[in-house]
């Protein structure tokens, strides 16, 4: 039986992020968070081929114990095992740490076929977590996916590039990396939810991972975050109104000649 | 002094010839504030005839890894190349394109590098202590973060069209070739299917006219359509109508195409701050919507509240007669 492991995030909910008109920073405190969008994606792919070949689906995400939230969500979901890895330790880690706590969870897991994650996280979207966790576990990876087929040690996936859709086949173990394309993710049923509730979540911290203090959180980080600031928008906000729709569609149309971005 | 240890340069690299390109114009202005050399790395099979015009357009060197198994790229073989590269010359910063390719080799080459990487940045400088700082956006368009790396080589990815391309100018600089032992790539291309030439450039059109929830059918794009023909522009979706409608495969937004033209027409687009973050650096942003709390209007130079099915023919129709001068 395959198995299959899941990276998630709980993610700030960006659209419930407001801006602090003073400072222009964002207000992140009280922003609610959620399993990251594209992560569901890797989820649902994950679900769909345990429906079809029977698999084994395990879901890991780093974070604090309000992170079990979202392991809940998953398994009501679908997935068999929930893994919270959690750690004060961990806190302010950037991709390369991050990449490193999950390697070496996947590690203590066992072996696996499949790694799936959401080609970036909603709210940092540096999309490097999933690369980079292949890298460190030796893998080869397949980024972008909007197909996926699993067929015995062979994986079949199509690739959204930029001007072209590329098809790649690699042997397991493969990580692989999904887009919103791929599927719809379903939403637990009531049933599902009260079941899920009664499953274990496994929880494991720095030392039972092994990982040294200094390899993670904002020691182990290269990056740091300087300022997190709005962007200035500097715009006209001027409002075009008429009686009719004819005299509307004349005033907005001279505007946008008058301001030198068409014609002649 | 700034402590550097032993990494020296300023590096740049894309797959893509133009980004190349961009990256050089940056990358010099980064090398003048750090003191240091220009270096564009070339990778690819009989690629050696082009280290020629990265001289030309601004690199003070140029290292050249040409190698069969670089013929097309691959993750492995290149991640191999440009870390080998990297662990033998040492660069303090190394910039690399941020296309999907891109943003997968630098992830591979900063985890084997054990260092930081800042994606998709959107501006980058040197501070008055000679430390490179890198600007990217987060929180889905919500804000900008200035991040710095504190381990070397610093690696920042830059997307295309962020920076311009330099001058052209006959100049000399040191080609320096090396070979190495290339990793075999552990995936197979079984097929390549096109996206349509006239989907891609996108980013490349002067004028984009886009629609979004407000439009009901499909077939209704037919009036977008007849607006962008007046303008000379293209038609543009958002992400739901692509995802939820299914009627496109692409879309304008953070996690789709991201276009600054000279006109940005956004006809029935709410505006959630995803797609604001795909369309903000446009010169002119015009909103038709029939909601006046429409977020879109807070980025907008012109509002309209009103129906996009009279709107905008309307609009086709005095912009046509305006512009042919009838």
């Amino acid at each position: 039986m395959p198995k299959i492991v899941v990276c998630m995030k709980q993610a700030l909910d960006v659209a419930e992020i407001k801006i602090d008109s003073a400072t222009r920073r964002p207000i992140t405190a009280g922003v609610p968070r959620k399993i990251s969008d594209f992560d569901k994606n890797a989820l649902e792919e994950a679900i769909k081929l345990k429906e079809r070949l029977g698999a084994e689906v395990s879901v890991v995400t780093v974070g604090p114990e309000e992170a079990r939230m979202a392991l809940r969500e998953a398994l009501a979901m679908g997935a068999d095992r929930a893994y919270l890895l959690s750690d004060s330790a961990f806190e302010g880690s950037d991709t390369l740490t991050i990449s490193y706590i999950l390697s070496e969870a996947i590690k203590k897991l066992g072996g696996f076929d499949l790694i799936l994650c959401g080609e970036a996280s909603i709210d940092s979207f540096s999309a490097q977590v999933g690369p980079r966790l292949a890298e460190r576990l030796n893998i080869p990876q397949i980024t972008y996916v909007r197909k996926l087929s699993l067929d015995g040690d062979t994986v079949v996936a199509e690739r959204s590039l930029e001007d072209c859709y590329e098809t790649m086949k690699a042997k397991t173990p493969v990580l692989i990396t999904v887009t919103r394309e791929i599927n719809e993710p379903r939403i637990p049923s009531l049933m599902a939810i009260m079941k899920a509730s009664k499953k274990e979540i496994t929880v494991w911290n720095a030392e039972q991972l092994k990982v040294p203090n200094e390899k993670v959180g904002e020691a182990g980080s290269a990056v740091r975050i300087i300022e997190v600031v709005a962007p200035k928008v500097e715009r006209k906000r001027i409002v075009i109104k008429a009686e009719t729709v004819k005299e509307l569609a004349e005033t907005l149309a001279k505007a946008i000649i008058k301001e030198g971005v068409v014609g002649r | 002094m700034r402590d550097v240890g032993e990494h020296r340069g300023v590096w740049v690299f894309s797959e893509n010839r133009d980004l190349m390109l961009e990256l050089l114009g940056k990358g010099s202005e980064l090398a003048n504030k750090l003191r240091a050399e220009l270096a564009a790395v070339l990778l690819g099979c009989n690629v050696k005839s082009w280290a020629k015009e990265l001289i030309g357009y601004g690199a003070n060197k140029v290292y050249v890894v040409d190698h069969p198994l670089l013929k097309a790229f691959r993750a492995e073989p290149y991640a191999s190349a440009l870390t080998h590269l990297a662990q033998q010359y040492k660069p303090e910063v190394l910039l690399i394109g941020s296309t999907k390719r891109g943003k997968e080799l630098a992830s591979r080459v900063a985890t084997r590098l054990e260092t930081g990487c800042v994606p998709d940045c959107i501006q980058l400088g040197v501070d008055e202590k000679g430390e490179l700082w890198m600007s990217r956006v987060v929180y889905g368009g919500n804000a900008i973060a200035t991040e710095v790396c504190r381990t070397k080589p610093q690696i920042a990815t830059v997307p295309p069209r962020v920076f311009e391309k330099p001058e052209y100018k006959e100049g000399e600089g040191e080609v320096i070739e090396a070979q190495f032992k290339l990793e075999e790539p552990r995936t197979e291309v079984v097929e390549v299917k096109e996206i349509e030439a006239a989907r891609v450039k996108i980013e490349e059109a002067r004028v984009v006219v886009a629609g979004g929830r407000g439009v009901q059918k499909k077939e209704d794009f037919q009036i977008l359509e007849e607006l962008a023909q007046v303008l000379g522009g293209q038609v543009g979706y958002t992400r739901p109508l692509a995802e939820d409608r299914k009627w496109f495969t692409e879309w304008i937004g953070l996690s789709g195409h991201k276009v600054k033209p000279a006109l940005y027409i956004a006809c029935g687009i709410s505006g959630v701050i995803q797609h604001i973050a795909g369309i903000r650096d446009s010169q002119i942003i015009v909103g038709i919507n029939e909601d006046p709390e429409a977020p879109i209007f807070e980025v907008a130079d012109y509002r309209v509240v009103g129906d996009l099915y009279e709107v905008v023919p309307a609009l086709s129709a005095a912009l046509k007669k305006l512009l042919t001068g009838g």
